[in-house]
């Protein structure tokens, strides 16, 4: 039974009561979180009057979920048919396009596989939070699809991949050492929104999702400038969110390098005509190289002894940056800011409080276990901003090893890594399909 | 360099490369398989959605605007079985109201998105527009100081396209958002609780 004030007689003496109750509210300090008071008993109607009942809309279905995981391996299949099978760029633009209809503008870029790496990163980070199982699949399958067909979901499957697709007017080719240099910048952005997720921190990857407001036709205005900028270099540098800043795209690389099958350039076998060198939007067309190596084995021996030695010195001194780094990088978390907040008030810096700060002594709660979260996630960014910089460290070794080796090539042949499959150089080479055996 | 799996290849053990391709991706495949499973372990499974805790919220105004959607998916909600249905309402009247109407310049509602409805003398309904409400929760920081605290704040599940992470709980400072399972999405006041 809810509790009741005592029946004003008329609606001036209810009128005079909330006056008062203004003013007394206009004084400062009266919280305003416990707003359960029940100031004035609930009116017993003679008019025959029945209140409404408060709607409660219900959330999208569930089936429509399994549907979009439907729709997304659907759309694998198709896309490693078209790129593999069919070798259609008409087809896998038409299925861009479809694609970028449905995940991009229909379901306003969420939930994409490109995001989904948090929600897996933050299952392993907070015991309490199980990823719903149409997430995982997102995650997993355009991974799974990758070693068998290449990154087919960047050709026609993914929405901000679609979205470049479609704006590529110019491209131009960028040095190698760029392109390269570049390209390492996934692993770093992927370290960190992982680091971020695990910690409940930050989903940025969501957050800093240039197209998705595109999708949604509203975004804060550095975000809209930002995708603008991207979509504008991407007229002549394709797809660069892809290539210099997709963390999904990073780890797709690795499980495409691995594809049982990936796109060829030729339907045959090449004859070297150099037709296709320059279809290639995105860079990645590995040219035939030498069957001589273009050194004295002696050095090369040498320059790889320096870098395998220095190996583990640049993953070491990674490894200390990252450390110092993660601890630096903790504070964009909700506890540790306010636990240093707080720590810092009882100083009494004549700073004006933040609405954080006022909200947690609304709240009542203890500081103490506020503090031990910080701590916690203070000292998980440390080790994990170490691991991720020995990581880094790691591969930026195995990279210039990796540069340094000489191998021979002898036909033109797409960069399993790097080849988003979009099936631009098919056209490009003369040589017809050899007919079935 | 021409791989081992052409059709042209002759039959016999896998090339050594092919080989070392082939473990490799089978390791990949078993990793994604791994953590797939491992991060979908048992629990609940159910479809999360987010919802504010009407009550930790703290009224700041950051649901208008931190929200992906303009005008914010949430919105302010009325629970009728706490309402005092006042003739002068502290969420729907501005503090230096002239008289007690319906009068623009004594609403507090900065979209006027509270219908004011006479019921019987001295009762009036007051009723959220939902298309004009901007979720600015004026009105129930108003309603929460001078009434019932039968205003409130509620994400709404037609609106809300569920972000992956909810724009508003990260910048909450009550952190009164959290994922609710899908079932039952909405954290009310009053009878409906």
């Amino acid at each position: 039974m809810r509790p009741r004030a005592t029946r004003p007689a008329a609606g001036a003496r209810r009128g005079t009561l909330a006056l008062a109750l203004l003013a007394v509210g206009a004084l400062p300090g009266v919280p305003t979180a416990a707003a359960n008071v029940q100031r004035f008993p609930r009116p017993d109607f003679t008019s025959g009057y029945t209140p409404p009942t408060l709607t409660t809309p219900a959330p999208r279905a569930f089936g429509l979920e399994v549907l979009d995981v439907a729709l997304l391996a659907a759309a694998l299949v198709l896309a490693g048919h078209l790129a593999l099978r069919r070798r259609s760029r008409k087809g896998l633009l038409a299925l861009t396009v479809a694609c970028l209809a449905y995940f991009g503008f229909v379901r306003q870029g969420c939930v994409c596989p490109i995001g989904s790496i948090q929600n897996v990163a933050l299952a392993f980070g907070d015991a309490g939070f199980a990823v719903p199982l149409t997430v995982v699949a997102f995650f997993a399958l355009p991974l799974l699809f990758a070693l068998f067909h290449g990154r087919t979901f960047c050709a026609a499957v993914c929405p901000l991949g679609a979205i470049q697709e479609v704006v590529v007017w110019r491209p131009r080719k960028l040095p190698p050492w760029l392109n390269q240099t570049l390209g390492t910048i996934p692993w770093v952005y992927l370290g960190v929104a992982l680091l971020f997720a695990a910690t409940a921190t930050d989903f940025l990857v969501c957050r800093w999702d240039p197209f998705v407001g595109f999708f949604r036709f509203g975004a804060p205005l550095p975000m809209a400038l930002f995708g603008a900028g991207l979509l504008v270099l991407g007229l002549f540098v394709g797809r660069p969110y892809c290539r210099f800043l997709c963390p999904y795209g990073a780890l797709l690389r690795v499980f495409s390098r691995l594809s049982r099958r990936h796109v060829t350039i030729t339907p045959g076998s090449c004859i070297q005509c150099r037709l296709c060198e320059n279809a290639c939007p995105y860079d990645a067309i590995r040219k035939p190289a030498d069957l001589a190596p273009p050194e004295p084995p002696a050095r090369g021996a040498r320059r790889l002894a320096i870098l395998l030695a220095a190996a583990p010195l640049v993953a070491l001194a990674a490894a200390g940056t990252g450390a110092a780094f993660g601890a630096g990088l903790s504070r964009a978390n909700r506890d540790v800011a306010l636990a240093l907040e707080l720590h810092g008030a009882e100083a009494d810096n004549g700073a004006a409080p933040s609405l954080e700060r006022e909200a947690f002594f609304t709240s009542g709660l203890p500081e103490g276990p506020l503090f031990d979260r910080a701590r916690v996630v203070q000292r998980t960014f440390a080790a994990g901003g170490a691991l991720l910089g020995g990581a880094l460290g790691l591969m930026a070794s195995a990279k210039l090893l990796g540069l340094s080796v000489w191998r021979s090539r002898t036909d033109y042949e797409p960069d399993r890594a790097h080849c988003v499959s979009c099936a631009r150089c098919f056209s490009a080479c003369p040589v017809k399909p050899e007919p079935k055996t | 360099m021409s791989s081992g799996n052409s059709t042209g290849s002759p039959p016999g053990p896998l090339p050594r490369r092919a080989f070392l391709r082939l473990g490799l991706a089978g390791l990949a495949a078993a990793a994604v398989g791994g953590v797939a499973a491992a991060a979908a372990r048992a629990g609940e499974r159910r479809t999360h959605v987010w919802q504010l805790d009407p009550g930790k919220c703290v009224q700041c105004g950051r649901c208008e605007t931190a929200c992906v959607l303009t005008p914010s998916a949430v919105k302010a909600v009325h629970a009728y079985d706490l309402c005092g249905y006042c003739r002068l309402c502290g969420g729907y009247h501005h503090p230096q109201a002239r008289s007690i109407d319906s009068a623009a310049e004594n609403q507090l509602c900065p979209t006027g998105a509270i219908r004011r409805t006479f019921v019987e003398d001295p009762f009036f309904e007051y009723t959220i527009v939902e298309d004009r409400c901007i979720g600015c929760a004026v009105c129930v920081k108003g309603c929460a100081m001078f009434g019932n605290g039968s205003l409130f704040l509620q994400v709404r599940h037609d609106r809300c396209v569920n972000c992956n992470d909810c724009a508003i709980a990260r910048v909450c400072p009550a952190d009164a958002f959290r994922r609710v399972p899908v079932d039952a999405p909405y954290l009310l006041k009053g009878d409906a609780r």
